[in-house]
């Protein structure tokens, strides 16, 4: 490893039997050269880092006072909050960082999306970030039984619940997941061992994520790659201190809402004791899970062959099916967006049906807060139909279609504002094959 | 330039923020009137709880409620936060009497209660509470200020202003209103529902088929006074709880209790203060909380001020 220089005789030392400090300068110091032009939407990767290392905290923490048993849970999770020092502080940060983990991760996502970074050279870079996300679900759902309140034991079995859909093996699944016939203290116990698990399995996906990343180093919202020094910048210190002021700037709204507004996300319901013999009102999912939640619902019909009354698919199984295709539409998308051009500031047509889209995924998630009736579940199964639309159709034929504004050459010297004109920079070309 | 982006993360924002606000209001939209919104001393950043209102919400609930309700997170000891002395403290778990054991002999033994001991449940089990109840669990009351959406609003409604001596006579006619426009949309349905089964009916008679003839829905009356709301046996109205019949009969009545310090009872202020004592229940760690945020977001901004002065200057001879 060429570049890292010191004169310190113990960092010499170390660094010639463990190349550690090398290695850290390649990958967050003056030893990795990133984009001049990256805008403030690329702070929001190494805040998601930050947070997962602020979950993973608190958690263990909480863990060291926490009982996975249906009889103490709840109580348990109340004498953090009542006679543990600063417990309250833990479980509030807990609580509010898991909605925080998901607002950064969203929008690191849509910057994605809207900059075309799932595109080649890094389309395994996206694939591991859309596990991360299916991994996120998976540690906040269980998270979210952890403290047995009402919301906990009936989220849990509503949502076990739609594995009973799969044809043949369905109820076997259900009892295999639950540990017995119901949701009840196995359940509890193996969620809390999956809710400890499952974080450092993200962590571990964090690394390989990163890794690709640092393959070809981060895209950037002009989208063309670097093209040499003149283009790019040292890490360290032009990123670190960006980032560090990006995370002064989230831990003062992230304060403001643990200090402030502790409770204001979430659901008061989670406040009584899980009681089976008594259903909620209304089982509402985390927000973050609303839009799913809508896709899931919006299927009410069984899909079959017209006119024969052969049924192929029964409604509750379709929901299924869309909902976790919402998300596998997501690992496929470098292929379905084959346009070469990554930044949608040079795709007018894009650059609309983006808009569309963020408006649609708003959609889902109001109508996954309402009940799944009338004129809501009209607007969440338009709302799904386009979902699919814009991945599946809109993205393919505007790769044909969409003809994009001519590109600057380089970073160093983007061409005239508005990108038209004579003198503009080269035409579009597709980028080169990794 | 980025607009695209921008735009769709602020719709995105606007989503997060209002599918989040949309659980809490959903009761006051759609199965209820609205609560009425009252000024609590612990509102705000620099919130505090008013001791002496805690202190007497502690006298009525002692007093009234925990003939009913229990308690169970809430220990003698915890007193000390509002202002009690250790001798009250001790004096105040004294009045209990506490099942303790197995002994020396391995019997258990009842003694008189100590600082450390929980606050006693009336009821041995749920069950017995419940039976004593006429078959409703009156529920601990520990957290019922976050149990409930607008927690200290509702229970000060609920118990202030929501039976029928209290009720005003605007909430009633909002009420009454409410309900005949639910009963008339249940009706269109209904018969809507009814059309079809007449024409099922009538396809079959012609067929020869045997088929018992529907019978029309009742056209709804209009709901006029608390019995039109038809509530059932042994459940008292009250404008706030969902459903209106609650089957816990109106706990206040003026003087139910003699403040100690010489506050009049009335059912208003014995409600508000009840309200201030099950929010301090409920989140006793407040008042540290809402403390160490300022000093903690005082500390972010000017650190954060810091890093984007930091930045700017590292950033500066970047074109
Ligand atoms: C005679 C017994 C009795 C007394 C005394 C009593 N309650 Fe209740 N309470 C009940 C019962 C029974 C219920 C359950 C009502 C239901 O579910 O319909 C209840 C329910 C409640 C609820 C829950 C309402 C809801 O939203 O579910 C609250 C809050 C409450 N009581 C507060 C109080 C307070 C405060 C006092 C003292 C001022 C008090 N109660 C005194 C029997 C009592
Ligand atoms: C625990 C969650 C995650 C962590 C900690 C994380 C971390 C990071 C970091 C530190 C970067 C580099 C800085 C940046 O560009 O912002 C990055 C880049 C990236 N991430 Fe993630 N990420 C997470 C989740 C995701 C998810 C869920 C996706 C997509 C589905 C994703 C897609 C990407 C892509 C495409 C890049 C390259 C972006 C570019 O350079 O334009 N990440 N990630």
């Amino acid at each position: 490893m060429s570049g890292f220089q010191t004169n310190n005789t113990v960092i010499k030392w170390i660094e010639h039997r463990l190349p550690i400090f090398s290695f850290l300068d390649h990958s967050v110091g003056s030893g990795y050269p990133s984009p001049k032009n990256l805008s403030y939407f690329w702070n929001f990767g190494s805040l998601a880092g930050i947070t997962l290392v602020i979950m993973i905290v608190t958690g263990v923490l909480m863990a060291m006072q926490y009982t996975a048993h249906v009889d103490h849970a709840f109580e348990s999770v109340e004498r953090i909050m009542r006679d543990v020092n600063y417990g309250w502080l833990l479980r509030y940060v807990h609580m509010n960082g898991a909605h925080f983990f998901f607002i950064v991760v969203y929008i690191h996502i849509f910057r994605g999306l809207y900059y075309g970074s799932y595109k080649a050279p890094r389309e395994l870079l996206w694939m591991l970030g859309v596990v991360i996300l299916l991994l996120m679900m998976a540690t906040a759902f269980m998270g979210y039984v952890l403290p047995w309140g009402q919301m906990s034991f009936w989220g849990a079995k509503v949502i076990t619940n739609l594995f009973s859909a799969i044809p043949f093996f369905g109820d076997g699944i259900v009892v295999w997941l639950w540990g017995g016939f119901s949701v009840d203290n196995p359940t509890l116990n193996r969620f809390f061992a999956l809710h400890y698990l499952l974080p450092f399995v993200i962590v571990g996906v964090v690394i390989l994520h990163i890794w690709a990343l640092h393959r070809f180093g981060s895209n950037n919202p002009i989208g063309i790659d670097t093209k040499g020094p003149q283009d790019t910048i040292p890490f360290h210190p032009y990123y670190t201190v960006k980032d560090a002021f990006g995370l002064g700037a989230f831990l003062v709204v992230f304060s403001a809402v643990v200090f402030y507004l502790p409770n204001y996300m979430g659901h008061a319901d989670n406040y009584i004791p899980a009681n089976p013999l008594s259903t909620p009102a209304h089982i509402v999912p985390e927000w973050y899970f609303l839009p799913f939640y809508a896709i899931l619902r919006a299927i009410t019909f069984d899909i079959g062959i017209p006119f024969t009354g052969v049924v192929i698919i029964e409604a509750k199984l379709g929901g299924v099916i869309a909902m976790f295709g919402a998300i596998a539409v997501l690992f496929v998308l470098p292929w379905l967006d084959r346009s070469p051009v990554r930044s949608g500031r040079f795709r007018p047509i894009f650059r609309l049906f983006f808009v569309l889209l963020a408006i649609d995924v708003v959609l889902l998630g109001f109508a996954g807060a309402k009940p799944a009736e009338g004129l809501w579940l009209l607007i969440a199964q338009v709302s799904t139909a386009y979902y699919f639309l814009h991945f599946l159709v809109v993205l393919p034929l505007l790769s044909v279609f969409e003809t994009p504004k001519p590109l600057p050459t380089s970073i160093s010297e983007p061409v005239l504002k508005g990108g038209g004109g004579a003198m503009a920079g080269a035409p579009a070309k597709p980028m080169e094959k990794a | 330039m980025r607009k695209g982006l921008i735009f769709g993360l602020a719709a995105l924002a606007a989503a997060a923020g209002a599918t989040v606000a949309a659980p809490g209001t959903a009761r006051a939209a759609g199965e209820g009137i609205p609560l009425p919104s009252f000024e609590w001393s612990f509102d705000g950043i620099f919130g505090t709880y008013d001791r002496a209102s805690v202190q007497r919400g502690l006298q009525v609930y002692r007093a009234v409620c925990a003939g009913c309700h229990s308690m169970d997170y809430i220990a003698f000891r915890n007193l000390a936060e509002l202002g009690y002395s250790e001798d009250e403290i001790k004096a105040m778990a004294a009045e209990a009497i506490v099942i303790d054991g197995p002994n020396d002999e391995g019997e258990m033994f009842e003694r008189a209660g100590l600082p450390f001991d929980y606050f006693p449940a009336p009821f041995p089990n749920d069950r017995a509470a419940a039976f004593a109840n006429g078959g409703a669990l009156p529920p601990d009351l520990s957290l019922m200020a976050k149990a409930r959406a607008n927690g200290p609003n509702y229970l000060l409604a609920l118990m202030g202003h929501g039976y029928e001596d209290q009720v005003s006579d605007e909430t009633l006619q909002q009420i009454f209103a409410l309900e005949t426009e639910k009963r008339q949309t249940q009706y269109e349905a209904n018969l809507e529902n009814y059309e079809t089964m007449l024409e099922v009916y009538e396809e079959r008679v012609e067929a020869g088929e045997e088929a018992t003839r529907p019978t029309p829905p009742e056209e709804p009356q209009p709901v006029e006074s608390i019995e039109d709301l038809g509530l059932s046996e042994g459940l008292s109205f009250n404008a706030y709880f969902p459903g209106y019949g609650i089957a816990m009969a109106m706990p206040l009545f003026d003087d139910g209790v003699e403040y100690a310090d010489g506050t009049p009872a009335t059912v208003e202020q014995m409600a508000t203060d009840v309200a201030n004592f099950l929010m301090w229940t409920a989140e006793p760690k407040l008042e540290d909380r809402k403390g160490m945020g300022i000093k903690v977001i005082l500390f972010l901004l000017v650190f954060t001020g810091i890093l984007y002065a930091a930045k700017r200057k590292v950033w500066a001879d970047v074109h």
